[in-house]
């Protein structure tokens, strides 16, 4: 299992133990923690939600890509789901590799993918007692209104086609 | 010209001889109920108010009385004069017109139509598969179209399909070859019989997340349906839970893995919708 969820916080040293391989010359990590801000907006804390039959499919789709575009020997990703505070890893990525260079490329490219594929969601609740998901309220709005350009496009979509342009996320 | 986008309020068009079929195309039944109930029951997901098109003499009829009726109110024949007397009985209002034998319409032709209506032009219409011409009668008229129409009508013209030629109105191509196939004789309702019955509802699993999950009010349904495709069941439950996600904003996911929205629905099939995602 190259991708998993976790509802619980994201154990680093065991997965970091997983990546070990004494072909290995040096690991890369990434983790993204709760930011206390997102679009001028004050985030108080966070909810992850996910579809957890499909995003374990494709989030391991992505690890499998990512091993066969850059000769890289291990390569792992967990996802938080639940409730986080401000401060706590939502995701971590890690991939050890011979070289550096791929090590970073292949980490790039898996939280990349993993945040414009993988069917997770995330409720962001402000400092004014707001909340809302991000990247599907504000774009509800004008989706009703500017038609011609909008749905131009004929159908269906693949659904490797971005339909929306990703927002700047909170944890990163 | 966006300032004011008048309402869309439905009319079904009834009021026709039934000529071919030798018996009232409003009355056939499928699946136990009338076309006319069909059609109406249909647009109701869409628009606000729904009314039938009736001549004077068919107001007491048991079918279309128990319905809002808008009696033909100008003179000459045919559905023309339906269309002038909806759009004369309320002119702020566009009108989705849909003739009531079209057993194949769906959700999702409504939904695209509304969508791509032009309010600019005097109606928006279907383009006919299978030659090409408009199909004025499942179509969107807007309110400027009236005086045009009685402009047109004083002229000789009768024909809305042929007034939709003259002026050019914007055309859209059907998403299903099928959905505006009318019933005009008793062979065609019985090949529509029996292509609806091999349709016969299916029952479907449908899980909802995130924005979805809170809109809809619940994390999972099963609902009976008999949309064909997720395209046809999105359009179909958008306006049940009045969802604010446009199709073309989402994925779909059949029995957990990525899908095309064209897809044929089979029984039992797990639906997930995905509104854009957000991991990271």
């Amino acid at each position: 299992m190259r991708f998993r969820f976790t509802q619980t916080a994201i154990d680093t040293r065991t997965a970091r133990q997983e990546l070990q391989n004494l072909a290995a010359g040096g690991y890369v990590s990434f983790e993204g923690w709760v930011r206390d801000h997102n679009e001028g907006q004050e985030v108080t804390r966070l909810e992850y939600e996910a579809f957890q039959e499909l995003a374990v499919k494709e989030g391991d789709r992505i690890v499998e890509e990512a091993l066969r575009r850059f000769p890289v020997v291990k390569a792992l990703c967990i996802h938080r789901v639940g409730a986080l505070g401000l401060g706590e890893m939502a995701v971590w990525v890690g991939v050890s590799s011979e070289h550096r260079g791929e090590a970073f490329d292949a980490c790039r490219f898996i939280i990349d993918e993993v945040k414009h594929r993988v069917p997770i969601w995330k409720k962001e609740h402000y400092r004014n007692g707001d909340s809302g998901w991000v990247n599907c309220e504000r774009c509800a709005a004008p989706a009703q209104h500017s038609h011609a350009s909008q749905h131009a496009h004929a159908e269906p979509h693949s659904h490797a086609a971005e339909h929306h342009d990703p927002v700047a996320a909170t944890s990163e | 010209m966006n300032l004011s986008v008048p309402p869309v309020y439905g009319l079904i068009l009834a009021g026709g001889a039934s000529s071919r079929m030798h018996r009232d195309k409003a009355a056939l039944e499928y699946r136990g109920r009338s076309q006319l109930d069909r059609a109406c029951e249909l647009a109701s997901r869409h628009v606000p108010e729904v009314f039938v098109s009736v001549r004077a003499n068919q107001t007491t009829d048991p079918v279309r009385s128990q319905h809002r009726m808008i009696v033909d109110c100008v003179p000459g024949e045919g559905p023309i004069v339906g269309i002038r007397s909806a759009l004369a009985a309320h002119p702020q209002a566009a009108w989705l017109v849909l003739a009531c034998d079209l057993p194949f319409l769906s959700h999702a032709a409504i939904e695209h139509l509304l969508r791509e209506r032009d309010p600019a032009a005097f109606a928006t219409a279907y383009r006919s598969a299978h030659d090409g011409l408009p199909e004025p009668l499942c179509a969107v008229w807007e309110p400027a179209a009236g005086a045009a129409l009685a402009e047109y009508q004083a002229g000789g013209g009768h024909c809305p399909r042929k007034f939709l030629i003259r002026h050019g109105a914007p055309l859209l191509q059907p998403l299903d070859r099928r959905a505006l196939d009318n019933v005009n004789t008793p062979e065609e309702y019985a090949q529509a019989l029996m292509a609806l019955e091999s349709e016969a509802p299916m029952q479907l699993q449908i899980r909802y997340y995130a924005l979805m999950r809170e809109q809809a009010g619940r994390s999972e349904e099963s609902i009976e349906t008999s949309a064909a495709t997720p395209a046809d069941l999105y359009a179909e439950l958008k306006s049940r839970h009045a969802f604010t996600l446009s199709r073309e904003q989402l994925k779909v996911a059949v029995n957990s893995e990525f899908s095309d929205w064209s897809r044929q629905l089979k029984q039992g099939d797990a639906v997930v919708f995905i509104p854009p995602v957000a991991g990271g």
